[in-house]
């Protein structure tokens, strides 16, 4: 790969031009324009769902789009699998970076591009001597032969970093690098920015802090609902306008909230605190309230879901529920106490795919169904076929396999088996990730229905348009601690994602 | 999809009834096997079908058979233990050790089952309380548990068990019938109930469908795997007390590699290696198989290296046969 000159700055490096993508139900990208320029950091914002991750499967060469043009200095190219986005230059830093724990930093770098000696053996004494420059070069105080998974997490984006520069990138790609680092950390990963950009690469930079964008981008683009809907200098914009655009017309959404009026409170926590996850988080649920929890990814939101419900152990704090403590042990201690929890990983956590519908409902419910121990056929079809139908379930049969369903109707099945338990609180952790949108709809009614029956019920949700469709209440998190609560006459998209990215200030 | 409809839909139980279901399942196939090798037998050799050659037959595998009902249900629920055959030492050890100081019958067999049960908690406290991966633990304890029946008996052995005591392996309770085919059949019809009629047993596969979404349905994956190691530890008691009266004498070398049989059976049986499916009937009905493919080959003076490439052939195709029926059928259909 040749470096990009100087005197070709002004033009980009990389551009996509009508760029689409669907997934069955779902359009995830729509027409999108992107263009890269060599020695600029270009931000990418927008909501959980706005399409960004799928961008970046399709520019890694990991998603094909269903149309639409890349050309990569003047030159329309293809990109059929990941190592020919690899070859083309083309590199992404994730979150969770993607490298090999038990393999030496060195061995990282080079791994797939290794320098060899004439016999065609790797050559490892140019490997660490060449890794060890880079390193360098960086400023990286690394050494070449550790082992990968000995290095901290910023250490590790380092190395990524490392290897972008050794494959001679032209394209950086940074998915939320920043998510799991800390201040100073992140100050370091700005300077290689910074150094990255003297290089001539073009960089993609994705975050959802806006203090980070508006640090390291020369350009933005926010996304919605899978469209482009600005772009520009980030020197011609504010972070109002910014939020303004990713928020945009999305939540004006018709949503099936009905309007109950809840009643006494069912569930109050005081004070429950993890050593590392969460801090001080009290909040008090009352019958037919529908409690939306709302924060960045991290944010640790999941961590307090899954300590009400057994899973996780809380470092202090109480936990009452119909005014007696109910600090679970674990899952089954939690169910029989009437606290009920739907994971947002739903093929992991959720659903047990292989098992048929009708024992998957009937799981939790075996106590009930069966007898002496002693299962009951009967009594579980009459289960599952009860919740299948409140759920609108499509299925051919209540034998069928969940794990051959729709993602929309596995999530009935997961909802439908809880219901059965006849709890008292349920917890929703993301109910329609993932799920097409005659699903998606069909699963709000649902639980607006719940709560009308006076169930109570805490949603946890990364979608603004839901969050704000559906919650009487909504509490904000933020690096584990309560950012913020608002209710529902006093919801505001901008103030919500402010609340959840730590921005101050009024908005202009 | 895109509409949303209000009015409950019918949804059947099932599309097909569980008879017409069973007709075209894998315990099917394997009864249509055991009949053919049974016919091939017959053909094979005169001295076959003759009832006390038949009951000799069934010494094979009822044995393994016993301990296979309950690795049935460890593999199901995503497990193994390997450590099966050297239970059965360590039992059949303890037992001799006992004879020693002149113990009757009874506290001979509750020792065999009480080893069994206190190797298989060791198992599973390493398993279920550590949560150590069970292939390394229990290659472990199959090290362990034969290595210290070696040091106990060295090249000795030990003899003189009572002569009540030969009931259990040598004993008939009707005519042809033994007294160990009768128990086998009467544990498989135990081990039926608990696997596919109980909660406990729906548990166990859900576990080995998916062992965190079970923790997140309530279900106590820990202490389920851990009665499930227990059980095998009994089993292999069992099974101790049955081969060291059938024999009676107890060595260290006792039951050498039978784990890998009892595991063919269990895996010829239809049981997913993989966890999470599989059923008591087909494993009964491949311990037939088993053993009637022993006994025959026997009847043919194949020696019994020859017989244990046999079963190791049989253990790689019934493992490897399904997946390249599926990748065949696969080609075919693109």
């Amino acid at each position: 790969m040749h470096k990009v000159l100087e005197t070709e700055a002004a033009a980009p490096s990389l551009t996509l031009s009508g760029i689409s993508k669907s997934f069955p139900g779902v359009k995830a990208l729509d027409n999108i324009a992107l263009e890269l320029y060599p020695g600029q950091v270009t931000a990418l914002i927008g909501e959980n769902g706005a399409g960004k991750s799928t961008l970046v499967k399709i520019m890694t060469g990991i998603y094909q789009p269903d149309g639409g043009a890349i050309t990569l200095n003047g030159q329309d190219i293809t990109l059929p699998t990941a190592h020919a986005a690899l070859g083309l230059g083309i590199t992404a830093i994730h979150q969770e970076t993607v490298l090999f724990d038990e393999l030496s930093v060195a061995e990282n770098i080079f791994l797939g591009h290794a320098p060899r000696t004439r016999f065609g053996m790797i050559d490892w004494r140019k490997l660490r001597a060449e890794a060890k420059d880079i390193l360098a070069s960086m400023g990286a105080p690394i050494d070449p032969n550790a082992r990968l998974k000995d290095l901290s997490i910023a250490n590790k984006h380092l190395v990524a970093v490392a290897r972008a520069l050794s494959i001679e990138a032209q394209i950086v790609i940074m998915d939320e690098p920043t998510a799991a680092l800390s201040h100073k950390e992140i100050e370091e990963l700005f300077v290689l920015i910074d150094l990255l950009k003297q290089d001539g690469k073009a960089i993609l930079f994705i975050s959802h802090k806006f203090d980070e964008i508006f640090r390291v981008a020369d350009r933005y683009a926010v996304f919605r609902d899978g469209e482009m809907v600005g772009a520009g200098l980030m020197k011609d914009t504010e972070q109002s306008q910014l939020v303004r655009m990713m928020v945009g017309r999305s939540v004006e959404r018709a949503f099936p909230k009905l309007d109950v009026t809840p009643g006494d409170v069912v569930l109050d926590v005081n004070n429950l605190s993890h050593p590392t996850e969460f801090e001080d988080i009290s909040f008090s649920l009352r019958e037919g309230e529908i409690l939306g929890f709302y924060g960045l990814v991290g944010a640790g939101r999941t961590e307090v879901m899954q300590t009400l419900f057994g899973i996780t152990k809380p470092s202090g704090g109480s936990v009452r529920l119909d005014g007696k403590p109910a600090l679970a042990k674990n899952p089954a201690k939690a169910i029989e106490s009437g606290i009920v929890y739907v994971p947002e990983e739903r093929g992991r956590q959720g659903a047990i795919t292989g098992l048929p519908i009708f024992q998957n409902i009937s799981l939790p419910s075996l106590k009930k169904t069966s007898k002496s121990g002693f299962l009951r056929l009967a009594e579980e079809f009459a289960l599952a076929r009860k919740y299948s139908e409140r759920l609108d379930l499509r299925a051919s049969s209540l034998s069928q396999e969940v794990g051959t369903l729709s993602g929309g109707n596995q999530q009935k099945v997961v909802i439908g088996k809880w219901l059965a338990t006849a709890p008292r609180v349920i917890i929703l952790d993301e109910p329609t990730k993932g799920i097409d949108i005659g699903s998606k709809a069909a699963v709000h009614e649902f639980i607006s229905e719940l709560a009308a029956d006076g169930l109570a019920i805490i949603m946890v949700s990364s979608e603004l348009p839901e969050i704000m469709g559906m919650s009487d209440n909504v509490i904000v998190m933020r690096e584990g601690r309560i950012a913020g609560r608002f209710a529902r006459e006093h919801l505001d998209a901008e103030t919500l994602v402010r609340t959840a990215a730590g921005i101050e200030g009024d908005p202009a | 999809m895109s509409a949303v409809s209000h009015s409950p839909r019918n949804i059947p139980d099932r599309l097909e009834s569980p008879f017409k279901s069973a007709l075209k399942s894998w315990e099917m196939l394997l009864i249509i096997v055991a009949i053919a090798i049974f016919v091939a037998n017959s053909f094979a050799s005169p001295y076959f079908l003759n009832p006390w050659s038949l009951s000799d037959a069934t010494f094979n595998f009822t044995e393994k058979a016993i301990i296979a009902l309950a690795m049935a249900m460890v593999i199901i629920s995503g497990e193994i233990d390997l450590s099966v055959a050297s239970i059965i030492a360590l039992a059949s050890t303890a037992m001799g050790f006992a004879l020693q100081f002149g113990v009757d019958t009874p506290t001979l067999v509750a020792i065999g089952l009480l080893v069994g049960v206190a190797c298989g908690a060791f198992n599973g406290m390493l398993v279920s309380g550590l949560g150590l991966p069970s292939i390394v633990v229990t290659i472990g304890t199959m090290s362990l548990f034969r290595g210290i029946a070696y040091i106990v008996l060295g090249d000795q052995a030990f003899r003189g068990y009572p002569s009540d005591f030969a009931f259990f392996g040598q004993g008939y309770v009707w005519w042809v019938i033994s007294f160990e085919l009768v128990l086998f059949l009467a544990l498989a019809v135990v081990f039926y109930i608990i696997l596919h009629r109980t909660s406990f047993g729906r548990s166990v596969f859900a576990i080995g469908n998916n062992p965190v979404a079970a923790q997140f349905s309530g279900i106590r994956v820990r202490r389920i795997k851990f009665i499930l190691f227990i059980l095998t530890g009994l089993m292999s008691g069992v099974a101790a007390v049955l081969l060291t009266s059938r024999l009676g004498s107890t060595r260290p070398s006792i039951a050498f590699a039978w784990e890998l049989e009892v595991v063919t059976m269990v895996v010829l049986g239809g049981v997913s290696i993989l966890g999470g499916a599989g059923s008591i009937f087909g494993v009964v009905i491949a311990a037939f198989i088993m053993g009637l493919v022993t006994f025959g080959l026997g009847l043919l003076n194949v020696p019994g290296i020859v017989m244990s490439i046999f079963i190791g052939l049989m253990l790689i195709s019934v493992i490897g046969l399904p997946v390249v029926i599926r990748r065949v059928r696969a080609r075919m259909a693109a």
